[in-house]
């Protein structure tokens, strides 16, 4: 276990927009939590799962709900805070540490918000390795883990437990059910992990890995050098195409944004088009018509220039982007990873092939 | 006859323009004064001079940069004092918590945080709490703070928050200056609410400034009615303006595209004004400048101002030329120094325009200086020029088509007349004072942010549609002149139903 600095955090939330895939949120809002509960004397600190003895329990948490609603009900270290203590009164056994759900988008920053209130740790890891849209998508689903119980605490002193759920499917369905009852957003802390499961089932060391993506952005920056190099390098990630948005569609099915993104090359690139599908993040591009990357290898789609992430809800006509594919985690390679997060997951008729295989 | 004065106040020159019939009837430039109004009143003095006509203005319209760098500068702020409507919610992130510090300590009087607030679909968060705004209303009164800034949780949906404050602001606190936050932005809480203290900070250099216009008028006999423009090329009247001075602050670079378009006879087209230091790009669509649709920093606040989304490129007459050890253009650039140290003007760097010179693009200076240049550097120079230019329109194109590109500014002979991805290049006439004409023609505008839930596409933008008229409308527009002018609508993820989030702003001309 070791203390995190607030830059560490400032890395963090540039390297878990990257690992979002296009999903996932801004961290804007949970990074200007930490800077103000780092302005007030917290420390958090970041701890290895090995450090975790098999029978101590861990609070995997996430902010749930509609980004956009979260543009006005701003994230509070204190909801998620009482997600995890009501979990523990619940039990009637307390937490050692709490771990994010997702890495990829703010997220990665929600544990942290958390754990300053209680003054536990974080362990350094989730169960996606990137974002995903729904509770079924995670190296806990597919290790056919328990998906009960969950609370969802709100501002307001509203609290669900959700005790029993048929399969992953229905928690989904039950959790955000509540969630659009108090307001599309809300705390939430999935069904608690035994420290042996943690160190089983979790995708490890994605906290670590999230930090450096930041920092080699940040240090290429610095040094007037390609900031998409610097992730390549950091994170052994393939650059895929370079481009100029040409086409943009955007549609919301089943709570879902869906859409599509034309790129045509530039560069290197020019005279060839790169299309992006995505359901909240990238799903799967197509050079010329051709399948390119699918899920769950990591699509990222980054500004040219500043190497920052983009967001699906923020594509626009005319931005310089740059695709570029990272590893997905081995588990989510698996065949029943790729059941759960592979390219027909998405509805993609496709049979999974990784451009790092 | 229908006539219109524009004035543009810049950093250098205060320009002022006479408009008869749609027509530029007279133009003249006088040098910005330190107290503003003193520029102005000069240049109205000369455009009478020249166009006794000028007094029988049915409307003055002035753009001005003056609060923006107040802001920028740090200087003639008030205190202000912030109330939040939301608690118990973001009560971990209260108003100016991602301000620069310096500014927060200027500005920063009193902080207050309320519950209430609304949810996305319009239902109450928690009720308002009347009784604690009561009591604010008495400390901000008691501490001598004459400017509050008032923002509640999804405001742009449902308003009646932040209006029942201000019923007991101006109760308890007889002739307070209220902002309310959701008269100035869009969703997105804190961008919005530092939109409303930035607003609440310049309110009383607002109300000096424009009353120092009007009287400027007046002394000049000129009887009209005065209008300030804002930052999406339309006006509000001053007296309704000085509620609003963070409407106007992009006006500068609205007003030179709204002033090309309109002196080019063009809705569509790109605009590219090349300066001394910088290039910048813009997008008319139905003679206005496209909106930037991201979070845009003033002085280090993050707001969601309605700004034109412009493309600023390190290229102008005065960017230095490196030839040695491989062909450079810019970033930087000799600036207002170009008639000392350029080349053809005697001095010893070789710049943009020494290049252009060279090639007989234009005549200035002494061509001799620049005679010894080898032509396939002119060349080579030239054709990274092009390049620039044509990524840059590129970039700001909205679909794959041709557009006309419409080329203003002092160093626009540096755009080639023709240019991948253009159909044309258009050179207009009194482009020196585009800005000036832009306040001149400037409409009166309205518009609506909102989710609309389980409504098919087009009721959802007719409902939006008729929102932003009422509104034009409220704001001196004629209603037989309304036109759309902006629709945009993003569907929302994680929202029940169909949720649509619809955009729509519609401009009318001045009525009467």
């Amino acid at each position: 276990m070791r203390p995190i600095t607030l830059d560490e955090i400032e890395s963090l939330a540039i390297g878990a927009w990257i690992l979002g895939t296009g999903g996932g949120g801004s961290p804007y809002l949970a990074l200007l939590n930490m800077r103000q509960l780092y302005r007030g004397g917290v420390i958090c600190h970041l701890m290895d799962a090995a450090e975790l003895n098999d029978d101590d329990l861990v609070a995997v948490v996430s902010n749930m709900g509609a980004p956009l609603v979260g543009q006005e009900r701003l994230t509070d270290p204190k909801t998620m805070a009482l997600a995890v203590t009501m979990m523990e009164e619940y039990l009637g056994r307390q937490f050692r540490a709490l771990m994010s759900l997702e890495i990829g988008g703010g997220n990665s920053i929600q544990p942290f918000m958390g754990a300053a209130m209680l003054d536990l740790p974080v362990i350094d890891g989730d169960c996606m390795g990137r974002a995903f849209p729904e509770a079924q998508m995670t190296s806990f689903a597919i290790h056919d883990l328990r998906m009960y119980p969950l609370t969802l605490a709100d501002v307001r002193d509203n609290a669900v437990v959700v005790a029993r759920a048929a399969s992953w499917k229905w928690m989904e369905r039950i959790s955000r059910k509540a969630c659009v009852e108090v307001g599309s957003i809300a705390s939430t802390c999935k069904a608690p992990r035994t420290g042996k499961e943690i160190k089983e089932c979790a995708i490890l060391g994605s906290t670590t890995k999230a930090i450096g993506i930041g920092r080699a952005v940040q240090a290429a920056r610095r040094a007037h050098r390609d900031p998409i190099d610097a992730v390549l390098e950091v994170a052994s990630g393939i650059r895929l195409f370079g481009g100029k948005v040409h086409d943009i569609a955007r549609r919301t099915t089943e709570g879902f944004l869906r859409g599509t993104a034309v790129i045509e090359g530039l560069d290197d690139f020019r005279g060839h088009t790169f299309k992006l599908a995505f359901q909240n993040e990238f799903a799967v591009g197509w050079l010329d018509d051709v399948p390119r990357v699918m899920t769950p290898d990591l699509i990222c789609v980054l500004d040219t220039i500043s190497g920052d992430a983009i967001g699906t809800e923020t594509l626009r006509y005319g931005q310089r982007v740059t695709v570029i594919a990272l590893p997905a985690p081995p588990i989510l390679l698996t065949p029943k990873g790729i059941d759960h997060v592979g390219p027909r997951a998405f509805g993609y008729d496709l049979d999974f092939r990784s451009v790092f295989a | 006859m229908r006539r219109r004065i524009g004035i543009d106040v810049g950093g250098t020159n205060t320009d002022a323009v006479l408009l008869e019939d749609g027509g530029v009837a007279a133009a003249v430039k006088t040098p910005t004064t330190q107290d503003v109004t003193t520029g102005i009143t000069r240049a109205l003095a000369h455009l009478v001079e020249r166009a006794p006509a000028a007094r029988e203005a049915q409307a003055v319209m002035i753009g001005t940069t003056h609060f923006t760098n107040a802001v920028v500068q740090r200087r003639d702020l008030g205190r202000v004092a912030a109330v939040r409507i939301g608690l118990p919610s973001g009560a971990s992130l209260p108003p100016f918590v991602d301000w620069p510090g310096d500014l927060a300590d200027l500005v920063r009087a009193e902080v207050v945080m309320l519950e209430g607030g609304h949810e996305f679909d319009g239902r109450p968060l928690v009720p308002f709490d009347v009784k604690g705004m009561r009591a604010a209303s008495r400390r901000i009164r008691d501490a001598g703070i004459t400017s509050v800034a008032v923002a509640a949780v999804f405001s742009p949906l449902n308003a009646s928050g932040e209006e029942e404050a201000a019923a007991v602001l101006r109760e308890e606190c007889p002739g307070v200056a209220i902002t309310l936050s959701h008269r100035l932005g869009r969703i997105g809480l804190l961008e919005r609410e530092n939109a409303a203290l930035l607003n609440a900070c310049l309110i009383e250099l607002a109300r000096k400034t424009t009353r120092a216009f009007t009287e400027a008028l007046r002394a000049s006999g000129i009887a009209a009615p005065l209008y300030l423009t804002q930052n999406d090329g339309t006006v509000m009247l001053a007296e309704m303006a000085e509620a609003y001075p963070v409407y106007s602050f992009a006006s500068g670079p609205t007003n030179s595209m709204r002033g090309s378009a309109f002196l080019s006879k063009r809705d569509e087209a790109l605009v590219i004004d090349v300066g001394g230091t910088t290039t910048d790009i813009g997008s008319l669509r139905h003679g206005f400048p496209r909106e930037a649709n991201n979070v845009v920093e003033i002085g280090g606040v993050r707001t969601l101002f309605r700004m034109p989304d412009l493309l600023s490129l390190g290229l102008g007459g005065g960017t230095r030329v490196k030839t040695e050890p491989s062909l450079a253009i810019g970033p930087t650039s000799v600036g207002y120094r170009l008639t000392e140290q350029a080349l053809v003007f005697g001095g010893d760097v070789l710049t943009v325009t020494d290049v252009a010179v060279a090639a007989g693009l234009i005549d200035l200076g002494d061509r001799g200086r620049v005679a010894s240049l080898p032509a396939t550097r002119v060349e080579a120079a030239l054709a990274r020029v092009r390049a620039m230019i044509e990524e840059g329109v590129d970039r700001m194109k909205t679909d794959a088509g041709e557009v006309p590109l419409i080329a203003v500014g002092g160093g626009s002979f540096l755009v080639p007349p023709r240019l991948a991805g253009v159909s044309e290049v258009v050179n207009v006439p009194h482009q020196a004072v585009a800005n000036a004409v832009g306040a001149a023609i400037a409409q009166v505008s309205g518009e609506v942010d909102q989710i609309f839930q389980d409504l098919s596409r087009d009721e959802a933008i007719a409902r939006a549609r008729q929102a932003a008229t009422d509104k034009a409308i409220a704001a001196g527009a004629d209603r037989a002149t309304i036109q759309v002018v902006e629709v945009e609508d993003l569907p929302l993820a994680y929202l029940p139903g169909n949720s649509l989030r619809t955009r729509v702003r519609v401009v009318g001309d001045i009525a009467g």
